[in-house]
């Protein structure tokens, strides 16, 4: 395959507490996750789901195992970069499931405040933040609070939040549990468009069923291990 | 993009309302600074308006602002004749209650002798009392008009002259009249069973000629340490310096008053820091979803702690002015004198401003204690 993939990830574990009320929340999971492609995790509460979300935006430590994103190895047993947060802001975009906008920012300043975090000016994060608006259809809805924006607008200006610092990472945790199927299907679609267009690799963790026929591959998670998913669109690419 | 200031334009009202209970808290300690400033220039302005370097009181005592202190009055003339004296004055001073106009005023009767040490300084509207009976220069503290009639005792003084901000340190409106109808007022204003007694007690060498103080001007030269160690020698007298009277009122009367307002103010001031403390902790944990997702998006600790310390100081700054310009705008309508100095108001600032930086410890550890992963709990 001629590119990389932007997220390996290696028999990662990890267990909270010691034995024995040991639990191990993952065991052992690999999975790699291409440029352009848009992935599933699905799994019963507890499954380990948002463990592996965790460990993946780099806010969890894993137990062993290693991980590279885009191309740099950032978890090998140890976290090898101190500056987890700028890692983060570097190289990853997140979208929420209750979009967790900022209450006191309006809809472009909930964009540029990441642009802004990452080092541009105001006046390039203002830019920024406008453009991507348009991009995703809301422009008009620029000065608008977050309490003043429907559900699927708040969630649209979340996903331009996550694209602002043009992140190859995007980890979307249930975005569409708060929406119809109308504007659950918007936002997949949204997310498509941004995986094809920024050659990113989104990771989004659901239960929303209506949503599975919209993943490059889907997997599933049980006690931890990762395993084909039933009627998934695709199969596992790398396992172990 | 400042985030505080984002964060309380969002919260705008709440914001204000907080900083406007705030700023009467901060006002009223201004104001307690301001009355205890009042307080050392009132109580010394009246000490010094007296222009005398030496005060010769009754041995063993501190003189009049202390503790009382009686003299003969003929002491006066044995120490006007002393080496090195320009001028010596008898005084008497005296609080008494007068009616005027209905109302019952409080007064600081001091009596003295015509163009002698003690007597009205600087009349800035009439002219001195120039007649030995039943003329008054009053302070216009005490809301007397020139040509005004006020009776003392049992006797009428016509105002002929006034000054300005002469005081006690009680906040008593002086009014100055001879020492001889000062003398006569005492003892009218004795009760008549105590007059009887001192009538049957001393019988016919009993007098009324006593002072509470004479005040001594020195010549050029002459130094005042040694002139009041040379009067102490005569062991029924004391003598005090211009500073040592000073230094006693400070030690009697003001330094109570400092404790007291002092006790006050600090008490005021924790009271800010716990408010500011707590405003600023039910505004962070106000914000733990959107801190939350700061720290998760990338921010720094240092923009969380920005956003928490900002927000607190903005309070505190926000509140002081507020507070000084409500006390600056309404400091004439406090019943004891307000002075305010810039000087003061730059100190409470300062300490405004740490108290709210350590009333903000609160709110910062708690934001630097959220888990960015609670970003992600729906």
């Amino acid at each position: 395959m001629a590119e990389q993939p932007v997220v390996e990830v290696r028999e990662i574990s990890k267990h909270f507490g010691e034995e024995p009320t040991r639990v191990d929340a993952l065991r052992g999971v690999s999975l790699d996750v291409y440029p352009g492609t848009v992935i599933g995790l699905r799994g019963p509460s507890g499954s380990g789901k948002s463990t592996l979300l965790n460990v993946i935006g780099c806010i969890l430590e894993p137990t062993s195992g290693s991980m590279r994103l885009n191309g740099e190895l950032v978890y090998d047993g140890k976290w090898l970069r101190a500056d987890l947060r700028g890692l983060r802001l570097e190289k990853i975009g997140f979208i929420f499931q209750s979009h967790n906008l900022l209450p006191f920012l309006n809809a472009w300043e909930n964009i540029a405040v990441t642009r802004i975090l990452a080092g541009a000016s105001p006046a390039q994060a203002r830019t920024r933040a406008i453009e991507l608006l348009t991009y995703l259809g809301i422009e008009r809805r620029k000065d608008a609070m977050p309490g003043q924006l429907s559900g699927g607008e708040a969630q649209r200006v979340a996903i331009a939040r996550a694209l602002a610092n043009d992140p190859r990472i995007i980890l979307a945790d249930e975005p569409t549990a708060a929406l119809d199927s109308q504007r659950a299907g918007t936002v997949m679609d949204m997310l498509r468009k941004v995986a094809e267009e920024h050659r990113s690799a989104v990771i989004v963790v659901t239960h929303d069923e209506k949503i599975f026929d919209r993943f490059d591959h889907i997997y599933s998670l049980r006690d931890g291990a990762l395993e084909p998913a039933a009627g998934a669109v695709a199969e596992i690419p790398v396992v172990g | 993009m400042n985030l505080a200031l984002k964060d309380i334009s969002h919260n705008l009202g709440r914001f204000l309302l907080t900083c406007l209970g705030l700023s009467l808290l901060l006002g009223i300690v201004l104001a307690m600074v301001g009355i205890y400033r009042g307080l050392v220039v009132e109580s010394l302005g009246l000490v010094r308006a007296a222009g005398a370097q030496v005060w010769v009181v009754e041995g063993g005592t501190r003189g009049p602002f202390a503790e009382a202190s009686r003299l003969p009055g003929d002491t006066r003339e044995a120490i006007a004749a002393q080496w090195g004296v320009a001028a010596a004055g008898s005084v008497s001073y005296q609080n008494i209650d007068a009616q005027h106009r209905g109302q019952t005023k409080r007064l600081m009767v001091v009596g003295a002798q015509i163009a002698r040490p003690g007597e009205a300084p600087l009349v800035v509207e009439g002219r001195p009392i120039l007649r030995s009976r039943y003329e008054a220069v009053a302070d216009r503290g005490a809301g007397l008009v020139l040509g005004e009639q006020i009776r003392l005792g049992r006797d009428t003084f016509t105002v002929v002259g006034l000054t300005s901000g002469l005081v006690a340190s009680g906040g008593d409106p002086v009014i100055f009249i001879t020492l001889r109808d000062a003398q006569k007022l005492q003892f009218d204003l004795t009760p008549a069973a105590a007059r009887r007694e001192a009538v049957r007690s001393a019988g016919a060498t009993a007098t009324t000629d006593t002072v509470n103080a004479i005040l001594v001007r020195l010549l050029p030269g002459v130094d005042a340490n040694r002139f009041a160690q040379d009067i102490v020698r005569w062991k029924h007298l004391a003598a005090l310096t211009q500073d040592d009277q000073e230094a006693v009122l400070a030690r009697s009367v003001i330094d109570r008053a400092r404790r007291q307002i002092g006790l006050f103010t600090t008490l005021l001031l924790t009271v800010s820091t716990v408010i500011v403390g707590l405003i600023i902790y039910t505004m962070t944990i106000d914000k733990k979803k959107a801190i939350a997702t700061l720290k998760l998006i990338g921010a720094p600790d240092r923009r969380i702690v920005g956003l928490i310390v900002q927000q607190a100081i903005a309070m505190g700054v926000i509140s002081f002015l507020t507070g000084a310009a409500l006390i600056g705008a309404g400091h004439g309508y406090f019943p004891r004198r307000v002075v305010l100095e810039p000087a003061d108001a730059m100190a409470l600032f300062g300490v405004v401003i740490v108290a709210c930086l350590l009333a903000s410890a609160l709110g910062v550890r708690t934001a630097l204690k959220i888990d960015p992963a609670s970003a992600l709990a729906g």
